[in-house]
C-alpha cells in the first residue's frame, strides 16, 4: 500500500515493478502521481506486469504504484439506468462536467452519483433472515425500471435493524445485518462486483422463450431465444451496428445494455441522440429510460477497452438477477479480440492463430457463457440475451475472431456484402446464417402463433433454396429458358427477399413489425405461389401472371398495410383471388 | 540542473538505446547534439529501468556509439500553435520549413491528443455540398465526418480531393464561421505535394491552408508524427478557432508502412502482413479526431486518402481503416480506364452519416429512397453485365437488356463529370430520377408510389442527356494532371 513499488520499465500501455510481492493477479491499482487505473496482468518473481487503462505519456521510473487489494470491479446500484460509462464504468457526463470536451488522465469520479437521493421502499423487517441475493428495498430508479436492491452474493443473516422508508443516498446503510458469526453487515444502496467473474444464479432454464425484435428475418428466419447467443459478423459498411441498433431499440427485453467497444465516437453520440428522442412504443417513455451505455471508442485506452464488455456484462447480470430480461449489445467484439492481441504481443506472449493469443477461444467462451435465462437467487426469473457484431478483417470469416465465435454462440446472422451492396437492409445472408433454438423454440411459437407459422417459414425457407440452386443455372443461362414453374420459384422469392426478408429501418410502420403480421406477410405470399402453380399446371403461361402485377403488390405491402390493421391482409388475398380468377375463367 | 548524456549503447535502425539515464519520462523529447554541431530530435518510447530506447526523427545515419550528447525535454512531443499558422508550411514533425522563421506560440498543445468524450460530440448533420453527383447523391458527405478515398496508385484520387475542396468551400462561403485547410502530406512525391500547392493557389485558399510535409525521401519517423501534428493543428483551428477545418492526409498506406518500419526496428510481434497489432488503434486514435464537440462552433472533417497495394480492398491498410472510418470512396481502375472522371465506385462506397444528413430540411425529400433505388438498379445492372459476359447481350431477356442500358447511361453521365463541373442538389437528384426513368416502372421496388408519380417520367422521348454534357470543361482538366 505505500509507494515503495515503483514503476521499472513503461512500454505502451504495460507498466512493469520489479522485486515485489505486494500484488495479486488481476488487482485493480493506481499507477502514477495522477493515480491512472490499472491491473495487474503478470507476475513473477522479479517481474510484476501491469496494464493501464489510460494514456501512459509522461510516466517515469521511480512512480508509485498503489494496490487496492481487489480486484477490478464494478459499483452497483441506481443510477446506472440511463447514464453512459467508459470501459472501466467511469461515467462520462460527470467526467464532461469535470473536465470538459476532451477526457482528461487520472479522474477520480465515482462512477455513481453519491449526493443523488433515492425513494427507497425498504421490504423485510427486523428480525427476517436474508439469504445472498434477497431484495431488502426497492425504488424506482426511472420511470419504468424499479431497481431493487439485493443481499450481496456470500453475504446473509439475520436483520438486526431497519431504516425507515424515506430518501437515502447511495452509501447510506439501510439494513444492519448479523450475519452467523454475530458480525454486524451493513447494507447500503450499492455494492461492488469483480467484473471477470459471473454472478451467481440458482439455476439455468431452457432457451425457450424468444426474444421478439420485430425484425422480420430475425424473429421468423433465424430466431433467437431470451438468454441466448447470437453472432453478428459482417464486413465494414455491411450493417452491423445498424442491425444491432434495430435490435436495441425495438427488442423485448426490459433493459438494454450497449457496449460500443472500439468503434467510432459518433455513433455513440448517435445513440445518445436517437435513443433520448425515441420513444418506447411499450412504455411511452424514452429508451434512454430503460438503456444503459458503454462508450470506449476506439481512440480511447485499449486497455479500458479489453475491460468494457466485463464492465458491461456485470452490469447485466445485476439486472438480470433483480429479474429483468436484459439484452447486451456488444459492438463490435472483434476490436476487443484486437485489444487482447495488442496486450499480448506488448507481454511478448507466444501468438497462436493470425498474431491472436492462444487463450482467445477460451475468453470467447467464458464471455459467451455468462449469458443465459435464470432462476435468480431471489426467485425471478431474468435472462441475460448477447449479441455481439464480428468485424472479420477483410470480410474474411474463416478467420479465428469469427470462427471461435461460431462454435460458443447458437445464432449466426451473417451480414453479406453483395445484399449491403444493393442496399437490401438488414443484409443477413438467408444461406450462410442459422439459428440452432428453432427445438427450443417452436413450442412456444406453436403455442402463441399456431402451427401454420411454422409450416409458412419452413416453406419459405424451402422456396429460398430452390431459388438459390436455380441462380446457378440462371447465372450460365439466363432465366429465359427455364420453365414456367421454375421461373414462378423464382419470382416468389423475389416477392419474399423484397416483400419481407429487406426492412426499412426508417419507415415509421416497417422498423418494427409484430410477429402476427409477419406471419400474415408470409401467407399472402406463399397463397400467391400456391395458386399460380395450380395456373401454371393449367398451362397458363406465367408472363400473364405477372401481368396482373400482383407480386409488385406484395413487395410493397409493408407499407401499404399498417401494422394495425391485419384485417387488410384479407382484402389483400380476397383481391389476389379475383385477379387470378380473371386467367382461368 | 541539466544533464547531457555521453554516447549510446546501442543503434539500431532508427532507434538508439541510452543507459544509465535517471529520470527519463515515457514518450519525452530529446535533443541529440552530434559532435559536427549538428542537431538531431528524438522521443522516448521505451524504458527499463535506467535503460531507455529513443527514436530519433531524421535516422540515425553517421551517430556512433560515442559522438552524441543526448539531453532530455522534460516534455512530451508538443506542437507551437497559433491563428497564424494559416499559410504556413511545416515538416512532418511540426517545424517551419517555409523560411518565415518560428511561430510564436500561443499554446502549445500535446501532439497526443486526449480523446474526445463521447457525450461531448455532437452528432454531425450538416451536409457539405461537393456538386459531385456521385458524392452528394449517394455518398454525402457531412461536416465532422471521416470519410476516406480508397484508391490505387496512378489513379485520380488528387484530383477528386483537390475539387472536393474548391467545390466544398464555394458551398460554405454563406456560413458565418470561417474556412480552414489542414494538409499533410506523408510519403508522397515531390510533385504531388506540388500539385496540392498549386492547385491551392488556384481556388484562391492557399492563405487558409496549413501544410505538413513529409515528403517520400524524408524520414519515415517524422512521418509517424506528420498526422499527429495536422491533426493537432487541426483540432486548434476547429475548436478554439471555431473554423470548418477539412483535413486532407495522404498517403495513409505510406503512414502505415513507416509505422511498420519503426515496429519492426523496435523488435515488436508483428501481426497481418507484418502491421504491428496496434494498427487499427494507432489509426483509430487518428481518425476519431475528426468530430464536432458541443464547446465549439467548428468542425473537423477528414478526407485521408489512401491508395490501396495492387487495388485491394481487403490489406490490412484499407481493411481497418473502412471498419473507423464513417464510410469511403472507393475509386475503381475498371472506370479509370473507361475516361470516366471521377471513377467512384459506387458500390462499395458508402457514407454512414448520410442518413440524418439529407432529405427533408437538409437536401430534398426524395433524396434517401432515390440513393436506395439508384443502389439498387446499377447493383442490379453488375447481375446483368455478368450474365452478359457469359451468354452475350443478345441473349438477356428484355429487363436485362434495359438495365444494361441503365447502366452505361448511369457511368457516362451520372458519375462521369468534369473536373470543374459543379451540380447543384437538384441538378445531381434530377438526373438521379431522369436515369431511373429509363427503367420500367414496376422495376423501381425501392420507392413509393407517391414518390414516382411526381418524378418517374413516362414520356421517354424527353429522356435526353446530351443536356447534361460533361465535355465542356474536360479539356482544361489535363493541364492540372499530375
Amino acid at each position: 500500500m505505500t509507494a515503495n513499488d515503483v514503476i521499472f520499465g513503461i512500454n505502451g500501455p504495460v507498466v512493469t515493478v520489479k522485486n515485489t510481492r505486494s500484488f495479486s493477479m488481476m488487482e485493480m491499482v493506481y499507477v502514477g502521481a495522477a493515480r491512472l487505473v490499472g491491473e495487474i496482468i503478470g507476475i513473477n518473481d522479479k517481474l510484476t506486469t501491469v496494464q493501464v487503462y489510460e494514456e501512459t505519456t509522461g510516466l517515469k521510473p521511480g512512480d508509485p504504484i498503489y494496490g487496492t487489494g481487489a480486484p477490478m470491479n464494478v459499483l452497483l446500484g441506481p443510477g446506472i439506468i440511463d447514464n453512459i460509462f467508459d470501459g472501466i464504468e467511469r461515467p462520462l457526463k460527470a467526467i464532461e462536467k469535470e473536465s470538459g470536451c476532451f477526457i482528461s488522465r487520472g479522474s477520480a469520479v465515482s462512477p455513481l452519483s453519491l449526493e443523488k437521493e433515492w425513494d427507497v421502499t425498504v421490504k423485510v423487517k427486523t428480525g427476517d433472515v436474508l439469504d445472498s441475493g434477497m431484495i431488502y428495498a426497492t425504488c424506482p430508479e426511472t420511470a419504468i425500471i424499479e431497481h431493487r436492491f439485493l443481499v450481496p452474493p456470500g453475504v446473509s443473516g439475520r436483520v438486526k435493524s431497519v431504516k425507515p422508508n424515506g430518501k437515502y443516498k447511495l452509501m447510506d446503510a439501510i439494513v444492519v445485518l448479523e450475519d452467523e458469526r454475530g458480525e454486524e453487515v451493513p447494507l447500503t444502496l450499492c455494492q461492488k462486483w469483480p467484473i471477470r467473474n459471473a454472478r451467481p444464479c440458482r439455476n439455468r432454464l431452457p432457451a425457450t422463450v424468444p426474444l421478439i425484435t420485430g425484425q422480420r428475418v430475425i424473429d421468423t428466419m433465424f430466431p433467437v431465444s431470451k438468454g441466448g447467443t447470437a453472432a453478428i459478423p459482417g464486413g465494414f459498411g455491411t450493417g452491423k451496428t445498424m442491425t444491432q441498433h434495430q435490435l436495441a431499440k425495438w427488442c423485448d427485453a426490459d433493459i438494454i445494455v450497449y457496449v460500443g467497444c472500439g468503434e467510432r465516437g459518433n455513433e455513440m453520440s448517435q445513440v445518445l441522440d436517437e435513443f433520448s428522442e425515441l420513444i418506447d412504443p411499450k412504455s411511452g417513455r424514452p429508451m434512454t429510460d430503460r438503456t444503459v451505455l458503454i462508450a470506449n471508442t476506439s481512440n480511447m485506452p485499449v486497455a479500458a477497452r479489453e475491460a468494457s464488455i466485463y464492465t458491461g456484462l456485470t452490469l447485466a447480470e445485476y439486472y438480470r438477477d433483480m429479474g429483468y430480461h436484459v439484452a447486451i449489445m456488444a459492438d463490435s467484439t472483434s476490436r476487443w479480440a484486437e485489444a487482447l492481441r495488442e496486450i499480448s504481443g506488448r507481454l511478448e506472449e507466444m501468438p497462436a492463430e493470425e498474431g491472436f493469443p492462444a487463450y482467445l477461444p477460451s475468453r470467447l467462451s467464458e464471455f459467451y457463457e455468462r449469458a443465459g435465462r435464470v432462476d435468480t437467487l431471489c426467485g425471478a426469473e431474468g435472462s441475460v440475451t448477447i449479441i455481439g457484431a464480428v468485424s472479420p478483417q477483410g470480410s474474411d470469416f474463416s478467420e479465428p475472431v469469427t470462427q471461435n465465435t461460431k462454435r460458443f454462440t447458437r445464432c449466426f446472422w451473417a451480414l453479406d456484402k453483395s445484399l449491403a451492396y444493393a442496399r437490401h437492409y438488414p443484409a443477413i445472408n438467408w444461406m450462410n446464417s442459422y439459428s440452432e433454438y428453432f427445438t427450443d423454440l417452436d413450442p412456444w411459437f406453436r403455442e402463441n402463433l399456431g402451427e401454420d407459422f411454422i409450416r409458412y417459414r419452413n416453406r419459405v425457407t424451402t422456396i429460398l433454396h430452390e431459388e438459390s440452386a436455380l441462380m446457378e443455372i440462371v447465372k450460365l443461362i439466363g432465366s429465359d429458358v427455364l420453365p414456367d414453374d421454375q421461373k414462378l420459384v423464382i419470382e416468389t422469392a423475389k416477392a419474399i427477399r423484397v416483400g419481407f426478408l429487406q426492412q426499412n429501418a426508417f419507415h415509421a410502420d416497417d422498423t418494427f413489425v409484430p410477429l402476427e403480421k409477419q406471419k400474415l406477410m408470409m401467407k399472402a405470399i406463399l397463397h400467391l405461389y400456391a395458386k399460380a402453380r395450380t395456373i401454371i399446371a393449367a398451362a397458363i403461361p406465367i408472363s400473364q401472371i405477372m401481368e396482373l402485377g400482383l407480386f409488385e403488390r406484395l413487395a410493397k405491402m409493408k407499407y401499404d398495410i399498417p401494422n394495425s390493421k391485419p384485417e387488410m391482409f384479407d382484402e389483400l388475398i380476397a383481391d389476389m383471388d379475383r385477379a387470378l380468377d380473371t386467367l382461368t375463367a | 540542473m541539466i544533464l547531457d548524456y555521453v554516447g549510446v549503447k546501442e543503434i539500431n535502425g532508427s532507434l538508439i538505446v541510452l543507459d544509465h539515464v535517471d529520470n527519463a519520462s515515457f514518450e519525452e523529447m530529446v535533443d541529440i547534439r552530434l559532435d559536427d554541431g549538428t542537431y538531431r530530435h528524438g522521443r522516448i518510447v521505451q524504458i527499463d529501468g535506467d535503460r531507455v530506447v529513443v527514436q530519433v526523427f531524421e535516422g540515425t545515419r553517421s551517430i556512433s556509439l560515442d559522438n552524441t550528447r543526448t539531453r532530455l525535454k522534460a516534455h512530451p512531443m508538443e506542437l507551437a500553435l497559433s491563428p497564424e499558422i494559416m499559410g504556413r508550411v511545416f515538416s512532418g514533425a511540426g517545424r517551419p520549413i517555409d523560411g518565415l522563421g518560428e511561430v510564436y506560440p500561443e499554446k502549445m498543445a500535446n501532439v497526443n491528443g486526449t480523446p474526445m468524450n463521447p457525450v461531448s460530440r455532437v452528432y454531425p448533420r450538416n451536409y457539405i455540398n461537393t456538386g459531385i453527383s456521385t458524392i452528394d447523391t449517394l455518398m454525402t458527405l457531412i461536416r465532422g465526418q471521416k470519410l476516406p478515398i480508397f484508391s490505387g496508385s496512378g489513379m485520380k484520387h488528387n484530383e477528386l480531393a483537390v475539387q472536393i475542396v474548391r467545390q466544398a468551400k464555394i458551398a460554405d462561403e454563406g456560413g458565418d464561421n470561417k474556412f480552414g485547410i489542414v494538409f499533410a502530406a506523408m510519403g508522397v512525391k515531390n510533385d504531388v505535394a506540388d500539385y496540392f500547392r498549386r492547385s491551392f493557389d488556384q481556388s484562391g485558399v492557399l492563405s487558409r491552408v496549413v501544410m505538413f510535409l513529409n515528403l517520400a525521401n524524408d524520414p519515415i519517423i517524422e512521418r509517424i508524427l506528420t498526422p499527429k501534428c495536422a491533426l493537432t493543428a487541426a483540432e486548434y483551428l476547429a475548436f478554439e478557432c471555431n473554423m470548418h477545418v477539412l483535413v486532407i492526409m495522404t498517403d495513409m498506406t505510406s503512414y502505415a508502412e513507416a509505422l511498420r518500419e519503426f515496429s519492426s526496428s523496435k523488435g515488436e510481434i508483428p501481426g497481418r502482413k507484418g502491421f504491428p497489432g496496434y494498427l487499427y488503434s494507432d489509426l483509430a486514435a487518428l481518425y476519431e479526431r475528426a468530430g464536432m464537440i458541443k464547446d465549439s462552433k467548428g468542425s473537423v472533417t477528414q478526407i485521408p486518402i489512401l491508395t490501396m497495394p495492387n487495388d485491394d480492398i481487403t490489406h490490412p491498410v484499407p481493411d481497418l481503416t473502412g471498419y473507423i472510418t464513417e464510410g469511403q470512396i472507393v475509386l475503381d481502375r475498371q472506370l479509370e480506364g473507361s475516361g470516366y472522371y471521377p471513377p467512384v465506385s459506387v458500390l462499395p462506397s458508402l457514407s454512414r452519416l448520410m442518413k440524418d444528413g439529407i432529405g427533408e430540411g437538409y437536401t430534398r425529400a426524395d433524396h434517401q429512397p432515390l440513393a436506395n433505388q439508384l443502389f439498387a438498379s446499377y447493383a442490379r445492372v453488375q447481375d446483368a453485365r455478368s450474365l452478359a459476359s457469359v451468354i452475350g447481350e443478345e441473349e438477356l431477356s428484355p429487363v436485362d437488356k434495359k438495365y444494361m442500358e441503365f447502366g452505361k447511361l448511369f457511368e457516362q453521365y451520372f458519375v462521369n463529370q468534369g473536373y470543374h463541373e459543379n451540380r447543384t442538389i437538384e441538378q445531381s437528384l434530377d438526373l438521379g430520377w431522369k436515369l431511373l426513368s429509363t427503367l420500367p416502372r414496376a422495376e423501381l421496388d425501392r420507392v413509393d408510389d407517391a414518390l414516382l408519380d411526381k418524378y418517374y417520367i413516362e414520356d421517354k422521348d424527353s429522356l435526353n442527356f446530351n443536356t447534361f454534357s460533361t465535355d465542356a470543361d474536360t479539356g482544361d482538366s489535363s493541364d492540372d494532371d499530375v
